[in-house]
Parts: structure tokens; C-alpha cells; sequence
């Protein structure tokens, strides 16, 4: 407490729990003015919970919340918004029905004579505040379901910034954005700590906080681990005090050797999304496809396991050509699929953990028609265990368990099938460090037991961490193959965002 | 692991089965409540021949609610239920008037609403049309096709044996057991095996259905079959209980049959909830309507107090889905 006027927001001994479970525990740091701060932790560390008392969602059991050394209890969301604490959620709160000026002046419209709706003050201000954020390319006028992710993004932080904001929190706000948009975000963020507004950044993806923070804030199991200047810490450091234990290796190793050709794709086209795609998957080998966002990876993903149909092109599985109309008919191949969105294509959510992991295989399972319940629910103590979900129980409704959590039980589901051939898409997206590394490691187990497993992912260090081989797909083809050795971040990186001609 | 199963299926068993089935133990206590209220009042409610009277009288409404909440857990609905048992009625005394056989006279029914909610599932599975629409439309065609057939003309002088709701076995009437018998066994389907399921899984998350290999459009096409069939089973109970049939739609039955849906748990969204619920929650009206009259008040609150009901269970359904999401 050296320099009080440079202090923004201070949070002093934050404890909140719910139903007798404390999920965050007398934590307390300080944000000065034109600060960037990062949060990190595990999901289920506390982000979430602080970040809901900070911006007004919850209220804490104990603890203050000091803004500009005047102390404040923030009853709702609309009571922090006023005293100038705005929140980018993860999960987008725009109305896509609604214009871009409209969304960004929703609740507190300017008004002329106290109740008619001041068009052009709404227009002009949304405006000014977009060419401030340097989206000079955004149309107030345009309606929001037309926008992108990005620009979608772009409008949330410009409703935020349309009042007086202090202190901006921002949850995982590059998760679900290409490099080129992760690249413009970042510099918005400068843009804003130099015109003084204190920043709460909440990710998972190192390089960005190293590119961006000033100071860095961990939470491990709702406790405040420390606060610490970002250029006394590596990523390291920040990895071990987030998990509790330091992780030695990001990427386990691979053996190099592999088997035979298990499953081989020539010209597979889908007639839209990608077309003369040819390559080879061995046992025992992890291939992965990079590419970003668009690129045809993961419809190519579908195509093989009978999602969408092909239009041309052929599969083999084990030197036999087959054809592949369902996902049934992938599954009785032996070909299992991780979607790269859990939430619409790889859970139940309301249903148990045990219904979850049997859904691929019941038919197998089954006597008849007959569920056999009490196998259903050992299976998937079977699987809860090997695998590492952390659960109360298999009967469990997976909503109630965290992003890693319920990627795994997905993971649990397919490995059910008994697959030889694991596509997985994203197989690590918007989950913690800790559960992304173990997943890491389940995924070259198996390969080291024979599996073969194509795996897609657009982040980098993620493809060369984990490949024994690299394809590069942009604009719908296959570019290029790397071997481990060749695959370095600038060879692959340059042809993922390579500008490619469109095809007509 | 022994640790594991033993916390899954002993431990916790009472919270367990109150987290399942919540809704189902809410209106058994309401009833269970009801019951002492109203018997403290006048005696006779719980007197002689009463509640299996009410019940029997109710009892079509909760045998087409079974197939209701079977298509509502599939994430589709049905609002032309009124109309059809109206149809199938008229065409059940019908063929009973003129010289049938009586079971080819109650078999109609249950074949020609398999066949037309059959017909509606495809269009609603293959077209792609949402089931309110294709729906809506099928209200219209039977209300309309049925008034313009008979002229709203009534059925009587059904042969004696045509009458099988106003028979007792066991000395319970046959409707409140047939409630009872088709509860049990959908109960028992809808759980234990793979297609009632996959059917959950579907109103579940029809992506994550597809993706796992369940095919989506035979099992929307089955619940409506399956629904087709138990508006079949309603309509035999419906159209013999009394000596005339109307043959005309009774008003409102289709809000009845979703209602007892909704309020016996089943989430409108698709995905959860139980027939059990369905069918305690039209006992329940059945009750509530007859307790009105034995405490002297006018059956016309019969329909606010359902109002109320319902949206105090969504909102306490969506209280319930904010606590989880938590």
C-alpha cells in the first residue's frame, strides 16, 4: 500500500461457498490503474466464483470489495456496471437479433426529452468507442448475428466500455478465437491499460499472459497461491503452483516406432469444406492435422467418421476399401471420435456419468434390448478410475462435473468401443493445464499400445508437442506433411495462416 | 472402487432418489396432504366408492399423458391429442353400432393412432418440420374432418360388453388398472432398455445422440408411434365409460394431457423426467377437482389451480437446472 492513488480495485479476505463447500477462501490482491492482471488456476480453482463477486453475480459470504478506496457491496451485475466494473464473459451475452449500436447501448440507452430513444447519439457514440477500440471495419448498423466470433467479441467489449469503465474482467476471452483475432484482441488490450482502465485477464494459454500481463494472480482449490511480478516467474513455476506439484514434462514422449497402415484416406472430398485430402495413419502413431478454425480439418474429421457424407475419394481400413454412411458404421470399423465441442456433440449433459460413457456401445452391451445396470455403472467405475475423472460418484450427472472432467468422460465413451483407430478434434480445447496433461498422456498410451490416433488441434504447441507426424490443412487441402524433426513452429505456423487464393 | 459403488447406490441412497425423482415425491405428498385436508372437511370424500370413481373418470387423461411425456422427453410434442381420441372415439362406437366385433371395435383405435401419429412423426423426423406445427396442422384436419363427417352427431346404443371402463376386476375399475399396469411397464421400458434410452438421449442432445450412433429420425418416428398407440389405449378407456360418445373433440383435452406432462415432472425442454410423474400428477387434478366439490367450491378454480401449478413447477424446474449449473 505504497502508492494509494494508483490503486484501482482492492479485494480484501474474498470467502464464498456454496452448500457448505468453500470454492473460494479469504483471497486478496490489489489491481492499480492501468494494470493488467492475470488470473490463473484449474477450473474449479475460483476464477469463476471471484470473478461473479467482483462484477456483481454473487455476493461474498465474507470480504470486501474496495473500488477507488471507497468500499462497495455490489448487489447485482447492474450495480457493478455503474460503479465502472464491466465483464467479457466467456460464453457471449449479445443479441444477435439487435443491431451493433443497439447491443452496445442495451440497458442504458441514451434517451431525448427522458423517454424517446436517442438514435443518433447511439450511433454516433458506438461509433467513437469501436474507433477507439481500432474496429474501424465494424458497422454499428450491421445486426450482430451476422458478426463473427471475433467481431461478436469486439462488440461485447465496446458494450463494456460504453460507461465509464474502471476495472475490465475478461473470462478466457481468446478462447474460442483464430491466431489473427487472438493477435487483435491483444492489442486492444494495450490499447486500453494505456488509456488507464485496470484489466483482470483470465486465461489458460501462457504466451498471451506472458505477452500482456503486468502481474500475475494463482488460485489453486479457491486459496490464493500468490501474486507475483511477471517477470520474476516462468511458465514453469506458474504451471507447478497452479497444479500443486510441478509438472516436469508438457508433452510425454513418444517411443518412434509405429506400425502398419491402419486406416488410408485418398482424394476424400466433401465437395464444400475440403477436397483431395490423401494421407496414411500407422499404428501406434499420433498424426496430427493442424489448421486453423475454417480450414476443412474438422469436417474432414466428420467425413471419416460418417458425420457428413463424402462426395468423392476413398477409405481403407486394415488394406480394405469400406464405406462409411453413419457414425455406426465408423464405430463397427473400430473408429472412434472425440468432437471438438463436447457440449453439442459429445455429451448428455443431464444424464449420468455411467449413461454417458455407455451411449456409443449399449447396443453391444445390452442383453436384447435389456440395459444391464449394474455392468453399465462397473464399466464406467472401470473407466472413471483408469482414466482419472474426478467424481463423487458414476452415477454423477456430468453437468455438474468441470470442462476437464467432461472431456474425459467423453474420452471414457469412445475408449468404450474399443476403437483402434481414435480421431480426436481439439481433444484439449478450454480445459486446465493439469487435466490437458493428462489427457496428453492417456493419448500416447495408447498409441503405445497400438493405437492410432489422428488428432486435430489449432494450437501449435499442442500439434508439436504430441505428433509423431504433422499435416498442415488450409483453405480445405492438405498443404503439408511434417515429420517430428521438420515440424517446428515457424515451418507449420507460415502454411496454417497462409493467405490461399480462394478457390472459385 | 467397492468405495465408489457403494456411495453410488447405498450411501447417499435417500438424497439419491430425491435428487431422480423429486417431482414424483412432490405430488405424492401434495396428494398425500390433500387427502387429510379435505377428509378433515367432509369425511366422505375418502368415503364408499369415491376415489376410484375420480380416478377411473381420469384415467384416459393419464394413459395419453404416458405417451405425451414420451414424446415431450424426446424434445418433440403433440397438440392435436384432443382432437385425435375425439376422431378415434367416433370411429371406436362407430364400428360398435354397426354390427363389429367388439374387439375390432376397441382395436380400431390403437392401429389408427399408430398410424396417424406414425405419419406425423415422419413428416416431423424426415421434413424437418418442428412436431407443433406438423401438429397444429393435424389438430386442424381431424376437428375440422370429424365435424364435417358426423355432424356432431352422438353415438349411442353401443351392444353391453362394448363397455369396458365401466367393468371392475379385482374390485377396482378397469381404467384406474389399466393407468396403473401401462405406468409400470413404461416405466420399466422407458429405463431399462436401450431404445427408451436413446430415446432420453434424443431430447437430450440429438447431436450428441447422432454422434454416438443412435439414429434420430427412427426414434422420433417410434415415440410417436408409441404415442400413437397409448392416444389408441386413452381413447378405448375414453369412449367407453359413459353410454354416448360426443363425437365431437372435448374441449381443452390436449392442454390436460401436456399439463400433466409438465407438471409430472417432464422437462419441456426434452431430456428428463419420468411417467410416473405424468400419471400422479392427473391423479392429482382428478383429486383436486373432486376435492373441490366436496369442500364446496366452484370446479371452474379447477383450471387456475393447473395454471398455477404448472408455472410454479417450470419455475421451480428452472431453479432446480440454475443450482446444478452452479
Amino acid at each position: 500500500m505504497k502508492d494509494d492513488s494508483a490503486l484501482t480495485l482492492r479485494i480484501e479476505n474474498a470467502t464464498k461457498s456454496f452448500a457448505g463447500v468453500t470454492v473460494l477462501n479469504d483471497v486478496s490482491f490489489d489491481l492499480k490503474k492501468g494494470e493488467v492482471h492475470a488470473l490463473l488456476g484449474e477450473n474449479g480453482a475460483g476464477k469463476s466464483t471471484l470473478i461473479k463477486i467482483l462484477s456483481g453475480v454473487h455476493l461474498p459470504d465474507r470480504g470486501k470489495i474496495i473500488l477507488e478506496n471507497r468500499e462497495h457491496v455490489f448487489n447485482s451485475p447492474k450495480d457493478a456496471f455503474k460503479n465502472g466494473i464491466a465483464t467479457v464473459y466467456q460464453e457471449l451475452l449479445v443479441f444477435p437479433e439487435l443491431t451493433v449500436a443497439e447491443n452496445i447501448f442495451l440497458g442504458h440507452t441514451p434517451k431525448r426529452h427522458g423517454f424517446l430513444i436517442d438514435w443518433k447519439k447511439i450511433k454516433s457514440d458506438a461509433r467513437k468507442i469501436l474507433d477507439n477500440l481500432d474496429s474501424h471495419d465494424l458497422d454499428v448498423d450491421a445486426r450482430v448475428g451476422s458478426l463473427s466470433v471475433a467481431n461478436r467479441q469486439r462488440v461485447e467489449i465496446a458494450k463494456a466500455l460504453s460507461q465509464k469503465t474502471k476495472v475490465l474482467i475478461m473470462d478466457e476471452p481468446t478462447a474460442a478465437l483464430a491466431d489473427t483475432d487472438v493477435r487483435r484482441l491483444i492489442t486492444v488490450v494495450k490499447r486500453l491499460k494505456e488509456q488507464g482502465v485496470s484489466i483482470l485477464y483470465v486465461s489458460h494459454k501462457m504466451p498471451e499472459i506472458f505477452e500482456i500481463a503486468d502481474k500475475v494472480s494463482v488460485l489453486r482449490d479457491g486459496n490464493h497461491v500468490g501474486t507475483f511480478d511477471i517477470l520474476d516467474v516462468t511458465e514453469d513455476l506458474l504451471v507447478s503452483k497452479m497444479v500443486g506439484r510441478s509438472v516436469d514434462k508438457l508433452y510425454p514422449s513418444s517411443k518412434g516406432s509405429h506400425g502398419t497402415p491402419i486406416l488410408e484416406v485418398s482424394d476424400l472430398s466433401d465437395g464444400v469444406r475440403f477436397s483431395n485430402a490423401s494421407f496414411i495413419l500407422h499404428r501406434g502413431e499420433i498424426l496430427g492435422i493442424a489448421g486453423v478454425v475454417g480450414s476443412g480439418r474438422s469436417e474432414l474429421a466428420q467425413t471419416i467418421f460418417g458425420i457428413n457424407s463424402s462426395k468423392s475419394g476413398s477409405i481403407k481400413v486394415d488394406g480394405r476399401k469400406v464405406l462409411i454412411k453413419k457414425p455406426r458404421d465408423a464405430r463397427n470399423l473400430g473408429i472412434a471420435y472425440i468432437p471438438e465441442d463436447r457440449g453439442t456433440q459429445g455429451l448428455v449433459k443431464e444424464m449420468k456419468i455411467s449413461q454417458n460413457i455407455s451411449m456409443a456401445n449399449l447396443d453391444r452391451e445390452a442383453r436384447g434390448i435389456l440395459i444391464l445396470s449394474q455392468q453399465e455403472i462397473l464399466n464406467a467405475m472401470n473407466a472413471i478410475k483408469k482414466i482419472g475423472i474426478r467424481a463423487r460418484s458414476a452415477v454423477q450427472v456430468v453437468r455438474q462435473l468441470s470442462g476437464g472432467n467432461q472431456q474425459k468422460v467423453v474420452v471414457a465413451k469412445w475408449l468404450q468401443t474399443e476403437p483402434r483407430i481414435l480421431v480426436m478434434d481439439e481433444p484439449t480445447r478450454g480445459i486446465d493445464v493439469g487435466a490437458k496433461a493428462e489427457i496428453h498422456a492417456l493419448m500416447r498410451d495408447l498409441a503405445d499400445q497400438g493405437m492410432a490416433i489422428l488428432m486435430i488441434s489449432s494450437e501449435l504447441p499442442e500439434v508439436l508437442g504430441m505428433s509423431d507426424r504433422v499435416l498442415v490443412m488450409n483453405a480445405g487441402q492438405i498443404k503439408a506433411e511434417f515429420s517430428k524433426d521438420q515440424a517446428t513452429p515457424e515451418n507449420v505456423g507460415a502454411i496454417m495462416t497462409e493467405k490461399v487464393e480462394e478457390v472459385a | 472402487m467397492n468405495n465408489l459403488l457403494r456411495k453410488g447406490n447405498r450411501g447417499k441412497f435417500f438424497s439419491k432418489f430425491l435428487a431422480n425423482y423429486g417431482q414424483e415425491i412432490v405430488l405424492l405428498s401434495s396428494m398425500i396432504i390433500l387427502f387429510i385436508v379435505v377428509s378433515q372437511v367432509n369425511p366422505r370424500f375418502l368415503g364408499g366408492n369415491n376415489l376410484n370413481t375420480i380416478f377411473s373418470g381420469n384415467a384416459y387423461i393419464g394413459v395419453a399423458a404416458i405417451g405425451m411425456s414420451i414424446l415431450i422427453i424426446t424434445g418433440n410434442i403433440d397438440v392435436s391429442v384432443g382432437a385425435l381420441i375425439g376422431v378415434l372415439a367416433t370411429i371406436c362406437g362407430t364400428l360398435a353400432v354397426s354390427g363389429y366385433p367388439i374387439w375390432i371395435a376397441w382395436f380400431a383405435p390403437v392401429v389408427v393412432g399408430m398410424i396417424v401419429n406414425s405419419i406425423v412423426g415422419f413428416i416431423v423426423a424426415y421434413a424437418g418440420i418442428p412436431s407443433i406445427v406438423v401438429t397444429l396442422g393435424m389438430m386442424s384436419i381431424l376437428r375440422g374432418g370429424l365435424i364435417s363427417v358426423t355432424g356432431g352427431d352422438w353415438i349411442t346404443d353401443m351392444p353391453e360388453e362394448f363397455f369396458l371402463a365401466q367393468q371392475n376386476f379385482l374390485g377396482i375399475r378397469v381404467p384406474l388398472l389399466t393407468l396403473i399396469f401401462l405406468t409400470t411397464i413404461m416405466f420399466y421400458l422407458m429405463s431399462n432398455t436401450t431404445w427408451g434410452r436413446s430415446l432420453y438421449a434424443i431430447g437430450g442432445n440429438s447431436e450428441a445422440a447422432r454422434t454416438s450412433g443412435i439414429d434420430l429420425k427412427r426414434g422420433v418416428v417410434l415415440a410417436f408411434a408409441i404415442h400413437g398407440m397409448f392416444v389408441g389405449f386413452a381413447t378405448i378407456l375414453f369412449a367407453t365409460q359413459l353410454n354416448i360418445i360426443a363425437s365431437t373433440v372435448p374441449p381443452n383435452l390436449e392442454l390436460t394431457v401436456i399439463t400433466a406432462s409438465v407438471i409430472g415432472g417432464v422437462s419441456i425442454m426434452g431430456g428428463t423426467g419420468t411417467v410416473i410423474g405424468s400419471t400422479l400428477a392427473t391423479i392429482l387434478f382428478a383429486a383436486i377437482g373432486s376435492s373441490l366439490i366436496f369442500i364446496g367450491v366452484s370446479a371452474y378454480w379447477l383450471r387456475a389451480i393447473m395454471g398455477i401449478l404448472i408455472l410454479s413447477t417450470v419455475l421451480a424446474d428452472m431453479a432446480r437446472r440454475r443450482r446444478a449449473s452452479l
